[in-house]
Protein backbone atom coordinates (compact mmCIF):
# COMPACT_ATOMS: atom_id res chain seq x y z
CA UNK A 1 0.00 0.00 0.00
CA UNK A 2 1.55 3.20 -0.76
CA UNK A 3 1.59 6.22 1.41
CA UNK A 4 1.00 9.03 -0.67
CA UNK A 5 1.77 12.80 0.38
CA UNK A 6 -1.23 15.56 0.00
CA UNK A 7 0.18 18.98 0.10
CA UNK A 8 -3.18 19.72 2.13
CA UNK A 9 -3.33 16.41 4.16
CA UNK A 10 -0.12 15.08 4.54
CA UNK A 11 0.53 11.24 4.38
CA UNK A 12 -2.43 9.73 3.60
CA UNK A 13 -3.53 5.86 2.33
CA UNK A 14 -3.09 4.96 -1.53
CA UNK A 15 -7.17 3.92 -0.95
CA UNK A 16 -8.48 7.17 -0.45
CA UNK A 17 -6.44 8.01 -3.54
CA UNK A 18 -7.63 7.25 -7.32
CA UNK A 19 -4.73 6.74 -9.74
CA UNK A 20 -4.86 8.61 -12.59
CA UNK A 21 -1.68 7.29 -14.83
CA UNK A 22 1.41 8.90 -15.70
CA UNK A 23 2.14 12.05 -16.79
CA UNK A 24 2.55 12.53 -20.25
CA UNK A 25 4.28 15.38 -22.62
CA UNK A 26 2.27 18.59 -23.07
CA UNK A 27 -0.58 17.42 -25.54
CA UNK A 28 1.08 19.08 -28.90
CA UNK A 29 -0.56 21.41 -31.11
CA UNK A 30 -2.93 18.71 -33.78
CA UNK A 31 -2.03 21.35 -36.42
CA UNK A 32 1.96 21.44 -35.62
CA UNK A 33 2.70 17.97 -35.93
CA UNK A 34 3.42 14.89 -37.96
CA UNK A 35 1.14 11.86 -37.85
CA UNK A 36 3.67 9.83 -36.40
CA UNK A 37 4.18 12.55 -33.52
CA UNK A 38 0.52 13.13 -33.41
CA UNK A 39 -0.14 9.00 -33.10
CA UNK A 40 2.79 8.79 -30.77
CA UNK A 41 1.09 11.14 -28.32
CA UNK A 42 -2.15 9.57 -28.64
CA UNK A 43 -0.90 6.11 -28.04
CA UNK A 44 2.37 6.32 -26.37
CA UNK A 45 3.30 7.16 -22.11
CA UNK A 46 7.12 6.69 -20.63
CA UNK A 47 7.93 3.07 -19.33
CA UNK A 48 10.63 3.83 -17.32
CA UNK A 49 12.19 0.75 -15.18
CA UNK A 50 12.48 3.40 -12.61
CA UNK A 51 11.21 6.69 -11.26
CA UNK A 52 7.93 7.57 -13.28
CA UNK A 53 6.13 11.07 -13.18
CA UNK A 54 1.89 10.18 -11.86
CA UNK A 55 -0.91 11.81 -11.28
CA UNK A 56 -2.74 11.03 -8.70
CA UNK A 57 -6.82 12.36 -7.09
CA UNK A 58 -7.10 12.60 -3.84
CA UNK A 59 -11.11 11.97 -4.62
CA UNK A 60 -11.41 10.70 -0.96
CA UNK A 61 -10.22 13.21 1.07
CA UNK A 62 -9.67 17.46 -0.03
CA UNK A 63 -10.06 16.39 -3.79
CA UNK A 64 -6.81 17.93 -5.18
CA UNK A 65 -5.07 16.33 -8.11
CA UNK A 66 -1.10 15.56 -7.25
CA UNK A 67 1.71 15.01 -8.58
CA UNK A 68 4.48 12.33 -7.65
CA UNK A 69 7.66 10.34 -8.92
CA UNK A 70 7.07 6.89 -7.80
CA UNK A 71 9.87 3.92 -8.53
CA UNK A 72 8.27 0.90 -10.58
CA UNK A 73 10.98 -1.36 -9.30
CA UNK A 74 10.23 -0.68 -5.64
CA UNK A 75 6.96 1.51 -5.70
CA UNK A 76 8.93 3.93 -2.90
CA UNK A 77 7.48 7.22 -3.82
CA UNK A 78 10.99 8.85 -4.26
CA UNK A 79 11.89 13.58 -4.44
CA UNK A 80 12.99 13.73 -7.94
CA UNK A 81 13.29 11.31 -11.49
CA UNK A 82 16.99 10.91 -10.63
CA UNK A 83 16.24 9.12 -7.16
CA UNK A 84 16.41 5.43 -7.33
CA UNK A 85 13.87 3.92 -4.82
CA UNK B 1 16.47 -36.82 -28.33
CA UNK B 2 15.53 -39.62 -25.90
CA UNK B 3 12.16 -40.50 -26.64
CA UNK B 4 9.88 -40.35 -23.39
CA UNK B 5 7.21 -43.13 -23.17
CA UNK B 6 6.13 -45.86 -20.67
CA UNK B 7 8.44 -48.13 -21.61
CA UNK B 8 11.74 -46.13 -21.62
CA UNK B 9 10.10 -45.39 -17.81
CA UNK B 10 10.14 -49.39 -17.21
CA UNK B 11 13.73 -49.93 -18.60
CA UNK B 12 15.34 -47.06 -17.23
CA UNK B 13 13.36 -48.20 -13.45
CA UNK B 14 14.80 -50.99 -14.13
CA UNK B 15 18.38 -49.56 -14.46
CA UNK B 16 17.65 -47.29 -11.43
CA UNK B 17 17.20 -44.26 -13.67
CA UNK B 18 21.13 -43.83 -14.34
CA UNK B 19 20.74 -43.75 -18.04
CA UNK B 20 18.42 -40.61 -18.70
CA UNK B 21 20.37 -38.22 -20.74
CA UNK B 22 20.22 -34.26 -19.97
CA UNK B 23 17.36 -32.87 -21.60
CA UNK B 24 18.79 -30.14 -23.26
CA UNK B 25 22.78 -28.96 -23.76
CA UNK B 26 24.47 -26.09 -22.80
CA UNK B 27 27.26 -25.52 -25.64
CA UNK B 28 29.91 -22.86 -25.72
CA UNK B 29 28.16 -19.61 -27.01
CA UNK B 30 29.58 -18.54 -30.88
CA UNK B 31 29.92 -15.20 -31.85
CA UNK B 32 27.24 -14.95 -34.81
CA UNK B 33 23.88 -17.02 -35.54
CA UNK B 34 21.21 -16.63 -37.99
CA UNK B 35 18.67 -15.69 -35.61
CA UNK B 36 18.70 -14.42 -31.64
CA UNK B 37 15.67 -14.88 -29.84
CA UNK B 38 16.41 -12.37 -26.66
CA UNK B 39 13.80 -14.00 -23.77
CA UNK B 40 13.25 -17.86 -22.97
CA UNK B 41 9.64 -18.23 -22.00
CA UNK B 42 6.75 -19.44 -23.91
CA UNK B 43 7.30 -16.95 -26.87
CA UNK B 44 10.87 -17.16 -27.18
CA UNK B 45 10.80 -21.13 -27.00
CA UNK B 46 8.00 -21.29 -29.34
CA UNK B 47 9.12 -18.74 -32.00
CA UNK B 48 12.47 -20.91 -32.32
CA UNK B 49 10.90 -24.21 -31.94
CA UNK B 50 8.52 -23.55 -35.19
CA UNK B 51 11.66 -21.42 -36.81
CA UNK B 52 13.47 -24.67 -36.87
CA UNK B 53 10.58 -26.97 -36.97
CA UNK B 54 8.39 -25.67 -40.34
CA UNK B 55 11.47 -23.50 -41.78
CA UNK B 56 14.64 -25.78 -41.25
CA UNK B 57 16.32 -22.55 -39.40
CA UNK B 58 18.52 -23.79 -36.79
CA UNK B 59 21.38 -21.85 -36.44
CA UNK B 60 19.48 -20.01 -33.69
CA UNK B 61 20.32 -19.00 -30.05
CA UNK B 62 17.62 -18.47 -27.80
CA UNK B 63 19.33 -16.07 -24.68
CA UNK B 64 17.74 -16.09 -21.44
CA UNK B 65 19.22 -13.69 -18.27
CA UNK B 66 17.98 -15.79 -16.02
CA UNK B 67 17.04 -19.44 -16.33
CA UNK B 68 14.19 -20.85 -18.91
CA UNK B 69 11.27 -21.05 -18.13
CA UNK B 70 11.67 -18.02 -15.04
CA UNK B 71 10.07 -15.48 -16.18
CA UNK B 72 6.14 -14.99 -16.52
CA UNK B 73 5.29 -18.74 -17.88
CA UNK B 74 6.44 -19.69 -14.46
CA UNK B 75 4.09 -17.05 -13.03
CA UNK B 76 1.04 -17.40 -14.71
CA UNK B 77 -2.39 -19.68 -13.82
CA UNK B 78 -2.19 -21.05 -16.82
CA UNK B 79 -5.86 -20.79 -18.53
CA UNK B 80 -6.23 -21.57 -21.95
CA UNK B 81 -9.63 -19.98 -23.76
CA UNK B 82 -10.75 -18.65 -26.75
CA UNK B 83 -13.05 -16.38 -25.70
CA UNK B 84 -12.32 -12.92 -26.67
CA UNK B 85 -14.28 -10.21 -28.78
CA UNK B 86 -12.57 -8.94 -32.09
CA UNK B 87 -12.50 -10.77 -34.61
CA UNK B 88 -8.96 -10.58 -35.26
CA UNK B 89 -8.68 -12.15 -31.90
CA UNK B 90 -11.02 -15.25 -31.65
CA UNK B 91 -8.87 -17.10 -34.86
CA UNK B 92 -5.88 -16.86 -33.19
CA UNK B 93 -6.80 -18.14 -30.01
CA UNK B 94 -8.65 -21.01 -31.43
CA UNK B 95 -5.62 -22.22 -33.42
CA UNK B 96 -3.55 -21.57 -30.41
CA UNK B 97 -6.08 -23.60 -28.00
CA UNK B 98 -6.53 -26.18 -30.72
CA UNK B 99 -2.62 -26.47 -30.93
CA UNK B 100 -2.31 -27.00 -27.26
CA UNK B 101 -4.49 -29.83 -27.62
CA UNK B 102 -1.73 -31.86 -29.38
CA UNK B 103 1.40 -30.19 -27.59
CA UNK B 104 1.92 -33.31 -25.60
CA UNK B 105 2.16 -35.60 -27.99
CA UNK B 106 4.19 -32.86 -30.92
CA UNK B 107 6.55 -32.23 -28.14
CA UNK B 108 6.64 -36.29 -26.58
CA UNK B 109 6.30 -33.98 -23.24
CA UNK B 110 3.37 -34.49 -20.69
CA UNK B 111 1.98 -30.95 -20.68
CA UNK B 112 -0.91 -32.85 -18.65
CA UNK B 113 -3.09 -30.81 -20.60
CA UNK B 114 -6.67 -31.10 -18.95
CA UNK B 115 -9.47 -29.86 -21.02
CA UNK B 116 -11.64 -28.87 -18.34
CA UNK B 117 -14.32 -25.78 -18.89
CA UNK B 118 -14.39 -22.17 -17.76
CA UNK B 119 -17.41 -21.21 -16.51
CA UNK B 120 -18.38 -17.26 -15.83
CA UNK B 121 -19.89 -15.93 -12.78
CA UNK B 122 -22.37 -13.05 -14.22
CA UNK B 123 -23.55 -10.19 -11.66
CA UNK B 124 -24.47 -7.62 -14.16
CA UNK B 125 -26.29 -7.18 -16.89
CA UNK B 126 -23.92 -4.76 -18.48
CA UNK B 127 -21.68 -7.98 -18.58
CA UNK B 128 -24.28 -10.26 -19.66
CA UNK B 129 -25.26 -8.10 -22.42
CA UNK B 130 -21.22 -7.99 -23.57
CA UNK B 131 -20.67 -12.07 -22.75
CA UNK B 132 -23.43 -12.53 -24.92
CA UNK B 133 -22.38 -10.03 -27.64
CA UNK B 134 -18.92 -12.51 -27.74
CA UNK B 135 -21.03 -15.39 -27.63
CA UNK B 136 -22.47 -14.51 -31.28
CA UNK B 137 -19.06 -13.37 -32.78
CA UNK B 138 -17.27 -16.55 -31.19
CA UNK B 139 -19.85 -18.94 -32.71
CA UNK B 140 -18.65 -17.76 -36.25
CA UNK B 141 -14.83 -19.01 -35.60
CA UNK B 142 -16.06 -22.22 -33.94
CA UNK B 143 -15.00 -21.27 -29.74
CA UNK B 144 -17.61 -22.49 -27.85
CA UNK B 145 -19.80 -20.03 -25.29
CA UNK B 146 -23.17 -20.88 -23.98
CA UNK B 147 -25.72 -19.35 -21.57
CA UNK B 148 -26.24 -21.07 -18.43
CA UNK B 149 -28.97 -20.37 -15.44
CA UNK B 150 -28.29 -19.64 -11.84
CA UNK B 151 -29.80 -23.08 -10.51
CA UNK B 152 -27.68 -24.45 -13.15
CA UNK B 153 -24.85 -22.47 -12.77
CA UNK B 154 -25.02 -23.33 -8.80
CA UNK B 155 -25.32 -27.19 -9.54
CA UNK B 156 -22.04 -27.26 -11.27
CA UNK B 157 -19.99 -25.22 -8.79
CA UNK B 158 -21.42 -26.52 -5.37
CA UNK B 159 -18.90 -24.39 -3.41
CA UNK B 160 -20.63 -20.97 -4.75
CA UNK B 161 -23.34 -20.10 -2.05
CA UNK B 162 -22.75 -16.68 -1.78
CA UNK B 163 -24.60 -14.15 -4.74
CA UNK B 164 -28.02 -14.86 -3.48
CA UNK B 165 -30.77 -12.62 -4.14
CA UNK B 166 -30.21 -10.56 -0.59
CA UNK B 167 -26.33 -9.86 -1.89
CA UNK B 168 -24.81 -6.42 -3.37
CA UNK B 169 -24.87 -8.13 -6.68
CA UNK B 170 -27.08 -11.07 -6.96
CA UNK B 171 -25.75 -14.01 -9.63
CA UNK B 172 -27.35 -13.33 -13.07
CA UNK B 173 -26.55 -16.47 -14.49
CA UNK B 174 -23.72 -18.24 -16.32
CA UNK B 175 -21.63 -18.40 -19.77
CA UNK B 176 -19.68 -21.63 -20.27
CA UNK B 177 -16.52 -22.22 -22.33
CA UNK B 178 -16.04 -25.89 -23.24
CA UNK B 179 -12.74 -25.00 -25.03
CA UNK B 180 -11.36 -23.60 -21.79
CA UNK B 181 -8.31 -25.76 -19.95
CA UNK B 182 -5.25 -25.91 -17.96
CA UNK B 183 -1.80 -27.40 -18.16
CA UNK B 184 1.19 -27.49 -16.91
CA UNK B 185 3.62 -24.43 -17.49
CA UNK B 186 6.75 -25.78 -16.62
CA UNK B 187 6.10 -28.21 -19.11
CA UNK B 188 5.41 -26.08 -21.90
CA UNK B 189 9.14 -24.47 -21.34
CA UNK B 190 10.64 -27.81 -20.51
CA UNK B 191 9.18 -29.59 -23.60
CA UNK B 192 10.18 -26.76 -25.86
CA UNK B 193 13.30 -26.04 -24.88
CA UNK B 194 14.22 -29.86 -25.58
CA UNK B 195 12.84 -30.08 -28.57
CA UNK B 196 14.75 -27.16 -29.97
CA UNK B 197 17.93 -28.05 -28.21
CA UNK B 198 17.55 -31.73 -30.30
CA UNK B 199 16.85 -29.79 -33.59
CA UNK B 200 20.05 -27.70 -33.07
CA UNK B 201 18.82 -24.49 -31.86
CA UNK B 202 20.95 -23.10 -28.87
CA UNK B 203 19.69 -22.25 -25.49
CA UNK B 204 22.35 -19.60 -23.32
CA UNK B 205 21.19 -18.85 -19.66
CA UNK B 206 22.55 -16.15 -17.35
CA UNK B 207 22.95 -14.32 -20.80
CA UNK B 208 21.35 -11.12 -20.27
CA UNK B 209 20.78 -8.89 -23.09
CA UNK B 210 22.23 -4.96 -22.49
CA UNK B 211 21.46 -3.39 -25.58
CA UNK B 212 20.53 -3.76 -29.10
CA UNK B 213 23.04 -3.08 -31.99
CA UNK B 214 21.97 -1.42 -35.08
CA UNK B 215 24.69 -0.75 -37.99
CA UNK B 216 25.05 2.03 -40.02
CA UNK B 217 22.23 1.52 -42.19
CA UNK B 218 19.82 1.39 -38.84
CA UNK B 219 19.23 -2.67 -39.42
CA UNK B 220 19.60 -4.45 -36.35
CA UNK B 221 22.98 -6.09 -35.99
CA UNK B 222 23.20 -8.17 -33.17
CA UNK B 223 23.19 -7.66 -29.24
CA UNK B 224 25.65 -6.77 -26.51
CA UNK B 225 25.49 -9.15 -23.62
CA UNK B 226 27.05 -9.62 -20.17
CA UNK B 227 28.74 -12.37 -22.08
CA UNK B 228 29.77 -10.22 -24.72
CA UNK B 229 28.72 -9.08 -28.32
CA UNK B 230 26.62 -11.29 -30.15
CA UNK B 231 25.50 -10.87 -33.58
CA UNK B 232 22.48 -11.38 -36.03
CA UNK B 233 20.84 -9.71 -38.77
CA UNK B 234 17.58 -10.79 -37.21
CA UNK B 235 16.35 -10.54 -33.58
CA UNK B 236 13.37 -11.31 -31.76
CA UNK B 237 12.53 -10.07 -28.48
CA UNK B 238 10.60 -11.39 -26.76
CA UNK B 239 11.15 -10.60 -23.51
CA UNK B 240 7.68 -10.13 -21.58
CA UNK B 241 7.36 -6.90 -19.55
CA UNK B 242 10.94 -5.52 -20.66
CA UNK B 243 10.15 -5.04 -24.42
CA UNK B 244 10.72 -1.00 -23.78
CA UNK B 245 13.68 -1.41 -21.60
CA UNK B 246 15.33 -3.22 -24.81
CA UNK B 247 13.87 -1.88 -27.32
CA UNK B 248 14.44 1.93 -25.95
CA UNK B 249 18.46 0.75 -26.50
CA UNK B 250 17.67 0.55 -30.41
CA UNK B 251 15.93 4.50 -30.34
CA UNK B 252 12.26 2.97 -30.41
CA UNK B 253 9.50 4.19 -28.28
CA UNK B 254 6.56 1.66 -28.34
CA UNK B 255 2.67 1.88 -26.99
CA UNK B 256 3.57 -0.20 -24.40
CA UNK B 257 3.25 0.13 -20.43
CA UNK B 258 4.48 -2.51 -18.12
CA UNK B 259 2.11 -3.45 -15.00
CA UNK B 260 1.62 -6.16 -12.05
CA UNK B 261 -0.58 -8.84 -12.39
CA UNK B 262 -0.64 -11.20 -9.37
CA UNK B 263 -1.73 -14.72 -8.00
CA UNK B 264 -1.81 -16.45 -4.56
CA UNK B 265 -2.69 -20.42 -4.01
CA UNK B 266 -4.57 -22.23 -1.03
CA UNK B 267 -3.20 -25.23 0.79
CA UNK B 268 -4.19 -28.40 -1.35
CA UNK B 269 -8.18 -29.47 -0.42
CA UNK B 270 -9.58 -32.72 -1.83
CA UNK B 271 -11.25 -31.77 -5.07
CA UNK B 272 -13.99 -29.36 -4.97
CA UNK B 273 -14.06 -27.23 -8.32
CA UNK B 274 -13.59 -29.34 -11.79
CA UNK B 275 -13.98 -25.75 -14.01
CA UNK B 276 -12.08 -22.94 -13.95
CA UNK B 277 -14.21 -20.11 -12.35
CA UNK B 278 -14.62 -17.11 -13.75
CA UNK B 279 -16.00 -13.95 -12.04
CA UNK B 280 -15.96 -10.76 -14.29
CA UNK B 281 -18.08 -8.68 -12.22
CA UNK B 282 -16.21 -9.44 -8.41
CA UNK B 283 -12.60 -9.20 -10.43
CA UNK B 284 -11.11 -12.66 -9.49
CA UNK B 285 -10.83 -16.31 -10.80
CA UNK B 286 -9.42 -19.18 -9.38
CA UNK B 287 -9.23 -23.42 -10.65
CA UNK B 288 -7.85 -26.30 -8.78
CA UNK B 289 -4.69 -27.56 -9.19
CA UNK B 290 -3.84 -31.55 -9.76
CA UNK B 291 -2.02 -31.31 -6.55
CA UNK B 292 -5.38 -29.93 -4.84
CA UNK B 293 -4.51 -25.93 -4.38
CA UNK B 294 -7.41 -23.18 -5.27
CA UNK B 295 -5.01 -21.29 -7.57
CA UNK B 296 -6.21 -17.95 -7.92
CA UNK B 297 -5.79 -14.02 -9.64
CA UNK B 298 -7.40 -11.47 -9.15
CA UNK B 299 -7.27 -7.57 -11.10
CA UNK B 300 -3.79 -5.95 -12.02
CA UNK B 301 -2.83 -3.06 -9.94
CA UNK B 302 -3.20 0.09 -12.09
CA UNK B 303 -0.19 1.87 -11.84
CA UNK B 304 2.73 0.79 -14.05
CA UNK B 305 5.01 -1.93 -12.00
CA UNK B 306 8.42 -3.97 -12.69
CA UNK B 307 7.91 -5.54 -9.18
CA UNK B 308 7.21 -9.45 -8.93
CA UNK B 309 5.12 -9.31 -5.85
CA UNK B 310 1.59 -8.80 -4.57
CA UNK B 311 0.14 -5.54 -3.22
CA UNK B 312 -1.35 -5.89 0.03
CA UNK B 313 -4.72 -4.15 -1.23
CA UNK B 314 -4.84 -5.96 -4.23
CA UNK B 315 -4.41 -9.08 -2.37
CA UNK B 316 -7.31 -7.94 0.36
CA UNK B 317 -9.77 -6.94 -2.55
CA UNK B 318 -9.63 -10.03 -4.29
CA UNK B 319 -10.28 -12.26 -1.04
CA UNK B 320 -12.96 -10.01 -0.03
CA UNK B 321 -14.38 -10.54 -3.60
CA UNK B 322 -13.96 -14.22 -3.54
CA UNK B 323 -15.64 -14.29 0.06
CA UNK B 324 -18.65 -12.57 -1.06
CA UNK B 325 -19.54 -15.42 -3.52
CA UNK B 326 -17.43 -18.32 -1.92
CA UNK B 327 -18.35 -17.73 1.73
CA UNK B 328 -16.82 -21.17 3.15
CA UNK B 329 -13.14 -20.78 1.35
CA UNK B 330 -12.60 -18.46 4.73
CA UNK B 331 -11.51 -21.17 6.39
CA UNK B 332 -8.66 -22.04 4.08
CA UNK B 333 -5.25 -21.31 4.76
CA UNK B 334 -3.04 -19.61 1.73
CA UNK B 335 0.20 -21.11 1.10
CA UNK B 336 2.22 -18.83 -1.32
CA UNK B 337 1.60 -15.35 -3.39
CA UNK B 338 3.58 -13.45 -6.21
CA UNK B 339 3.06 -11.49 -9.34
CA UNK B 340 4.84 -10.92 -12.84
CA UNK B 341 5.35 -7.50 -14.95
CA UNK B 342 3.75 -8.02 -18.06
CA UNK B 343 3.46 -5.29 -21.03
CA UNK B 344 0.19 -4.53 -22.18
CA UNK B 345 -0.47 -2.43 -25.46
CA UNK B 346 -2.61 0.55 -26.08
CA UNK B 347 -5.58 -1.63 -27.13
CA UNK B 348 -4.77 -4.31 -24.95
CA UNK B 349 -3.95 -7.02 -27.85
CA UNK B 350 -0.49 -8.18 -28.68
CA UNK B 351 2.02 -7.04 -30.87
CA UNK B 352 3.88 -9.24 -33.08
CA UNK B 353 5.78 -6.94 -36.07
CA UNK B 354 8.96 -6.45 -37.29
CA UNK B 355 10.24 -2.53 -36.42
CA UNK B 356 11.36 0.24 -38.22
CA UNK B 357 15.01 -1.12 -36.84
CA UNK B 358 14.97 -3.69 -40.08
CA UNK B 359 15.52 -7.14 -38.69
CA UNK B 360 14.13 -6.15 -35.06
CA UNK B 361 11.13 -8.53 -34.61
CA UNK B 362 9.13 -7.66 -31.22
CA UNK B 363 6.64 -10.33 -29.60
CA UNK B 364 4.95 -8.14 -27.26
CA UNK B 365 1.63 -6.85 -25.43
CA UNK B 366 1.11 -10.06 -24.18
CA UNK B 367 -1.23 -9.84 -21.40
CA UNK B 368 -3.25 -13.00 -21.05
CA UNK B 369 -0.31 -14.62 -23.02
CA UNK B 370 0.29 -18.26 -22.00
CA UNK B 371 -2.83 -19.25 -23.94
CA UNK B 372 -1.01 -17.29 -27.13
CA UNK B 373 2.55 -19.18 -26.94
CA UNK B 374 2.20 -22.05 -30.03
CA UNK B 375 0.06 -20.07 -32.08
CA UNK B 376 2.44 -16.87 -31.46
CA UNK B 377 5.43 -19.13 -31.62
CA UNK B 378 4.02 -20.29 -34.99
CA UNK B 379 2.81 -17.19 -36.79
CA UNK B 380 6.18 -15.06 -35.65
CA UNK B 381 8.40 -17.65 -37.16
CA UNK B 382 6.59 -17.68 -40.21
CA UNK B 383 7.10 -13.95 -40.30
CA UNK B 384 10.79 -14.16 -39.36
CA UNK B 385 11.33 -16.91 -41.59
CA UNK B 386 9.35 -15.43 -44.93
CA UNK B 387 9.10 -11.75 -44.69
CA UNK B 388 5.57 -12.53 -44.65
CA UNK B 389 2.59 -11.83 -42.09
CA UNK B 390 0.73 -14.95 -41.10
CA UNK B 391 -2.55 -14.97 -41.73
CA UNK B 392 -3.40 -15.55 -37.91
CA UNK B 393 -1.40 -13.04 -37.11
CA UNK B 394 -2.27 -10.05 -39.82
CA UNK B 395 -3.86 -7.79 -37.56
CA UNK B 396 -1.47 -7.67 -34.75
CA UNK B 397 0.75 -5.03 -36.62
CA UNK B 398 2.67 -2.16 -35.05
CA UNK B 399 0.96 -0.41 -38.10
CA UNK B 400 -2.25 -0.77 -36.69
CA UNK B 401 -1.76 2.12 -33.89
CA UNK B 402 -0.60 4.45 -37.37
CA UNK B 403 -4.34 4.47 -38.50
CA UNK B 404 -5.81 4.37 -34.68
CA UNK B 405 -7.55 1.18 -35.69
CA UNK B 406 -7.41 -0.14 -32.29
CA UNK B 407 -7.95 -4.73 -31.60
CA UNK B 408 -9.73 -3.40 -28.50
CA UNK B 409 -9.79 -6.17 -25.95
CA UNK B 410 -9.77 -4.48 -22.91
CA UNK B 411 -12.51 -6.31 -20.78
CA UNK B 412 -11.90 -9.26 -21.95
CA UNK B 413 -8.72 -10.06 -19.73
CA UNK B 414 -8.09 -9.46 -16.04
CA UNK B 415 -7.11 -5.92 -17.17
CA UNK B 416 -10.66 -4.67 -17.17
C1 LIG C 1 -0.03 -13.79 -12.09
C2 LIG C 1 -0.16 -14.03 -13.56
C3 LIG C 1 -1.23 -14.79 -14.04
C4 LIG C 1 -1.36 -15.02 -15.42
N1 LIG C 1 -2.38 -15.83 -15.83
C5 LIG C 1 -2.50 -16.14 -17.15
C6 LIG C 1 -3.51 -17.06 -17.57
O1 LIG C 1 -4.26 -17.61 -16.75
N2 LIG C 1 -3.61 -17.32 -18.91
C7 LIG C 1 -2.79 -16.73 -19.83
O2 LIG C 1 -2.95 -16.99 -21.01
N3 LIG C 1 -1.79 -15.88 -19.45
C8 LIG C 1 -1.63 -15.57 -18.13
N4 LIG C 1 -0.63 -14.71 -17.72
C9 LIG C 1 0.21 -14.07 -18.74
C10 LIG C 1 1.37 -14.94 -19.23
O3 LIG C 1 2.10 -15.44 -18.14
C11 LIG C 1 2.28 -14.12 -20.13
O4 LIG C 1 1.54 -13.39 -21.08
C12 LIG C 1 3.28 -14.97 -20.89
O5 LIG C 1 3.91 -15.90 -20.06
C13 LIG C 1 4.31 -14.04 -21.52
O6 LIG C 1 5.10 -14.67 -22.46
P1 LIG C 1 6.44 -15.51 -22.13
O7 LIG C 1 6.07 -16.83 -21.61
O8 LIG C 1 7.25 -15.48 -23.36
O9 LIG C 1 7.10 -14.59 -20.99
P2 LIG C 1 8.26 -14.90 -19.93
O10 LIG C 1 8.15 -16.26 -19.38
O11 LIG C 1 8.24 -13.75 -18.97
O12 LIG C 1 9.56 -14.85 -20.83
C14 LIG C 1 10.36 -13.71 -21.05
C15 LIG C 1 11.78 -14.07 -20.70
O13 LIG C 1 12.65 -13.03 -21.12
C16 LIG C 1 13.71 -12.95 -20.19
N5 LIG C 1 14.36 -11.64 -20.33
C17 LIG C 1 13.87 -10.42 -19.97
N6 LIG C 1 14.75 -9.46 -20.26
C18 LIG C 1 15.83 -10.07 -20.81
C19 LIG C 1 17.09 -9.60 -21.31
N7 LIG C 1 17.41 -8.31 -21.30
N8 LIG C 1 17.98 -10.51 -21.81
C20 LIG C 1 17.67 -11.83 -21.83
N9 LIG C 1 16.50 -12.33 -21.37
C21 LIG C 1 15.60 -11.46 -20.87
C22 LIG C 1 13.02 -13.16 -18.85
O14 LIG C 1 13.95 -13.55 -17.86
C23 LIG C 1 12.00 -14.24 -19.18
O15 LIG C 1 12.47 -15.54 -18.92
C24 LIG C 1 -0.45 -14.46 -16.35
C25 LIG C 1 0.63 -13.71 -15.87
C26 LIG C 1 0.79 -13.49 -14.49
C27 LIG C 1 1.96 -12.70 -14.01
ZN1 LIG D 1 -5.71 15.81 0.29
Amino acid sequence: MLNIPCPFCGQRNESEFAYGGPVKPDRPQPDKVSNDQWVDYLTQVPNPLGPVEERWWHVKGCGTWLTIWRDTRTHDIVEEPGDAG
Amino acid sequence: MQNYSIASLIRHGLNKHTGWSRAWRSPPIKDSYDVIVIGAGGHGLATAYHLAKEHGITNVAVLERGWLGGGNIARNTVTIRSNYMRDASIPFYVKSVEMYENLTRALNFNLMHSKRTMVDVVQTYPKMRELRRRQLTMDIYGSTYEQISEPELRRRIPALTGGGPNSRLPIIGGMVHTDAGVNRHDAVAWGYARAIDSMGVEIHQQTAVQSLMRNSNGAIEGVETNRGTIRAKKVAVAVSGHTTTLTETAGLTLPLRTMNLTAFVSEPIKPLVDVVVNCPDSGFYFSQSDKGELVIGGAPDPGQSFRRDIKQHVFEDTVTAMLSLFPSFKKLKLMRQWGGHLDIAHDASPIMDETDVSGLFITAGWWGGYKAIPAGGLTLAHLIATGQRHPLMAQFSLDRFRHLDYIMESGTTTAR
